[in-house]
């Protein structure tokens, strides 16, 4: 049986903070999450105890600077288990966007670079550290967290859901914009967790969950050559929220390098 | 059958007598560029001069010169929604001081008259019946839903470049299930009875003589134009070569293309496959068990004992083909296809499973080896 009451951490990397907004938009809610787990470090919250050993560490960002590696190397030395949340902390997230370019962006961007101190590439946290769980979403959902929370709490191994997004679409009966619009959905490759979010209001899905269990990109991909899309067009759909994620990273490559004609 | 004549003025009368007979009208209506089934209130709200363009992989719709309501054949869905919910709370439990109390989710029905269904949306319906109702235990909130159905069918007057229903015999025609039956004229509309309760409306309505031997002439050769399909599935014989065929080089052929997103299936009026899923609240008092629609092409549905039985897309298509068009034929005493072509048109990659069948039924160059 898992202790009464669940020590968690809830960490923060390379991130925009949204993702730790799950534990605090839950409402009044909250209030019954505390009677079940007792945080620990949440500077977010307010909670500063950086060190403090825990049941389940909750780590939010990408690894995208030294002083990130050493403190994902510390999260796991003082965590039973380490659970990343999010885009950037499973994939990188948006800022991974410059792991595929070869132009010398901090340059560009920064009067100073010689003062900025970041890795060439921005990576998820498993590429550094063993992680047990994976939160994937830009933002992970309440639902998702609370889910996970129970599950653990119940002493059942959480079930990591691949399920792709057209499920979850066709479930909620949304007419398909990739049928009707000939709209270059990613929901094909993408798993579910949003609601089926964009195809309820009519718009192709942008990839916030990544990529889904089995995943042919390159089928979806050369649909969208077929619809239309150019190749930089194509590429540019799967560089978006989890462009370092295998798959998608995959894609980019190959849409960058061939020119629509050769496939149809 | 004896048909009668109803003005199109009087069409909405059929609304109304509905509705006093305490019947919540279905039926199409334009939302999101489709012809969906939804909850209508007046005649306007049907898809007049409507039609639609369906391809594999697309489906658009068009205005059409004429002033009916029936012009299209399909939209995503029929009535498999209405019956086999795509999302169905099973039971509850609550932590009291008794210890677990289990208790069945409610059965919420209503009485529904659904109209614009098609020969093969009933084909499909007596398929689903078959499943959900006729095994050892029938579904209480399928059956509660059935119980309160009254159809109101359509006969095709033209198909869509994705209907093959003459090649499965379930269509253009409407045969059987429906409590009452029409065919569009430019005019107006015949209406057949097929049931007591059909009769009990139909009395109720400004109904003209007996038709002319001209309007039935002219349902006749619509029935007749309707027929004039492209694609044809392969007798049913010929389907259970499929599964003589388990490593035909088309299966991996197919797989480069599907995306195993499961669509064809979720869209296919006879699927019936479901998962279950539990939730509960964060203080753990509360949890509820849900039937969501789950797919052969989801991994999970593939999941027994630690182990995926289907691997690979190729291995998923597999059973999709091979349930629907041959196993089901053991099962249910038919195939499992109606000729909708939802399938084919709302595949995001436009695989068509006719063209797929025609291919897969053929013997295959190599021995089987992986049976
Ligand atoms: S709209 Fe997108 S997610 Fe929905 S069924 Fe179509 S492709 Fe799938
Ligand atoms: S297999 Fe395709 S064409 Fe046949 S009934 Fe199902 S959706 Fe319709
Ligand atoms: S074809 Fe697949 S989804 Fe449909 S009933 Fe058979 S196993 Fe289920
Ligand atoms: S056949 Fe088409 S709709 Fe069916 S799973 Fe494959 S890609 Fe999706």
């Amino acid at each position: 049986m898992p202790p009464s009451k669940l020590a968690i951490a809830i960490h923060k990397l390379t991130s925009c903070s949204g993702c730790q907004l799950a534990f605090l938009n839950q409402g009044v809610v909250l209030l019954d999450l505390l009677n079940k787990v007792e945080i620990k470090h949440f500077i977010e919250g307010g909670i500063n105890n950086f060190s403090a050993e825990v049941d389940i560490a909750f780590v939010e960002g990408s690894i995208s600077t030294p002083e990130d590696l050493e403190r994902a190397q510390h999260i796991r030395q003082h965590s039973k288990l380490v659970v990343s949340i999010g885009a950037c902390a499973t994939s990188g997230g948006i800022q991974a966007l410059r792991n595929l370019s070869d132009e010398n962006w901090l340059q560009a961007v920064y009067a100073k670079p010689e003062f900025v101190s970041s890795l060439q590439h921005s990576t998820g946290v498993a590429e550094h550290i063993k992680v047990d769980f994976e939160l994937w979403g830009c933002p992970i959902t309440i639902q998702q967290m609370n889910h996970f929370i129970q599950q653990l709490l119940l002493g059942s191994k959480p079930k990591p859901s691949g399920e792709k997004l057209c499920m979850d679409c066709k479930r909620q009966q949304q007419v398909c914009v990739l049928v009707t619009q000939q709209a270059p959905c990613l929901g094909p490759v993408v798993r579910t967790g949003c609601g089926a979010l964009c195809p309820t209001f009519g718009r192709a899905c942008y990839g916030c969950f990544g990529p889904s269990e089995q995943p042919n990109c390159d089928s979806l991909a050369n649909q969208f050559a077929g619809l239309g899309l150019v190749s930089v067009e194509v590429a540019q759909r799967f560089a978006a929220i989890h462009s370092h994620s295998q798959p998608f990273r995959d894609q980019f490559h190959r849409w960058q390098t061939i020119h629509a004609k050769e496939v149809e | 059958m004896i048909k009668h004549f109803l003005a199109r003025q009087h069409l909405d009368q059929l609304f109304s007598v509905l509705s006093n007979a305490g019947y919540q009208v279905v039926g199409p209506t334009v939302k999101d560029n489709a012809i969906v089934f939804t909850e209508l209130s007046h005649v306007e709200q049907l898809p007049w001069g409507r039609q639609e363009i369906a391809k594999p992989g697309h489906y658009q719709l068009t205005d059409t010169s004429t002033n009916r309501c029936f012009a299209w054949n399909t939209g995503p869905q029929g009535l498999k929604p209405w019956l086999f919910k795509p999302e169905q709370p099973l039971w509850q439990a609550e932590q009291t001081e008794q210890g677990l109390c289990f208790r069945q989710a409610s059965i919420e029905a209503h009485p529904i008259a659904v109209i614009g269904l098609r020969g093969c949306d009933l084909a499909a319906l007596k398929l689903q019946d078959q499943h959900f109702l006729q095994g050892p235990y029938p579904d209480p909130y399928y059956q509660a839903q059935r119980e309160q159905l009254f159809i109101i069918a359509v006969n095709c007057a033209q198909s869509a470049e994705t209907c093959f229903c003459v090649s499965t015999g379930d269509g253009p025609e409407a045969t059987h299930s429906f409590d009452l039956v029409l065919d569009e004229l430019e005019e107006g509309y015949l209406m057949g009875c097929g049931s007591e309760q059909g009769q009990a409306i139909f009395q109720q309505l400004t109904l003209g003589p007996q038709v002319s031997k001209d309007q039935l002439h002219t349902a006749q050769k619509q029935l007749a134009d309707a027929s004039q399909q492209q694609r044809q599935m392969p007798d049913e014989d010929s389907l259970l070569k499929l599964t003589e065929n388990l490593e035909h080089p088309q299966w991996q052929d197919v797989a480069d293309r599907c995306l195993a997103c499961g669509n064809c299936t979720l869209v296919c009026p006879t699927c019936f496959c479901s998962k279950q899923e539990s939730t509960s609240d964060i203080k753990l008092q509360q949890a509820e068990q849900v039937r969501l629609w789950d797919s052969c092409f989801s991994e999970q549905h593939g999941y027994i004992a630690g182990k995926l039985f289907r691997p690979e897309i190729r291995h998923r298509y597999r059973q999709w083909l091979l349930h629907k068009l041959a196993n089901w034929q053991q099962q249910y005493g038919r195939s499992g296809c109606v000729g909708c072509g939802r399938c084919i048109s709302w595949c995001p990659v436009g695989i068509d499973l006719v063209a797929e069948a025609q291919i897969l039924v053929k013997g295959t160059p190599h021995e089987p080896t992986d049976r």
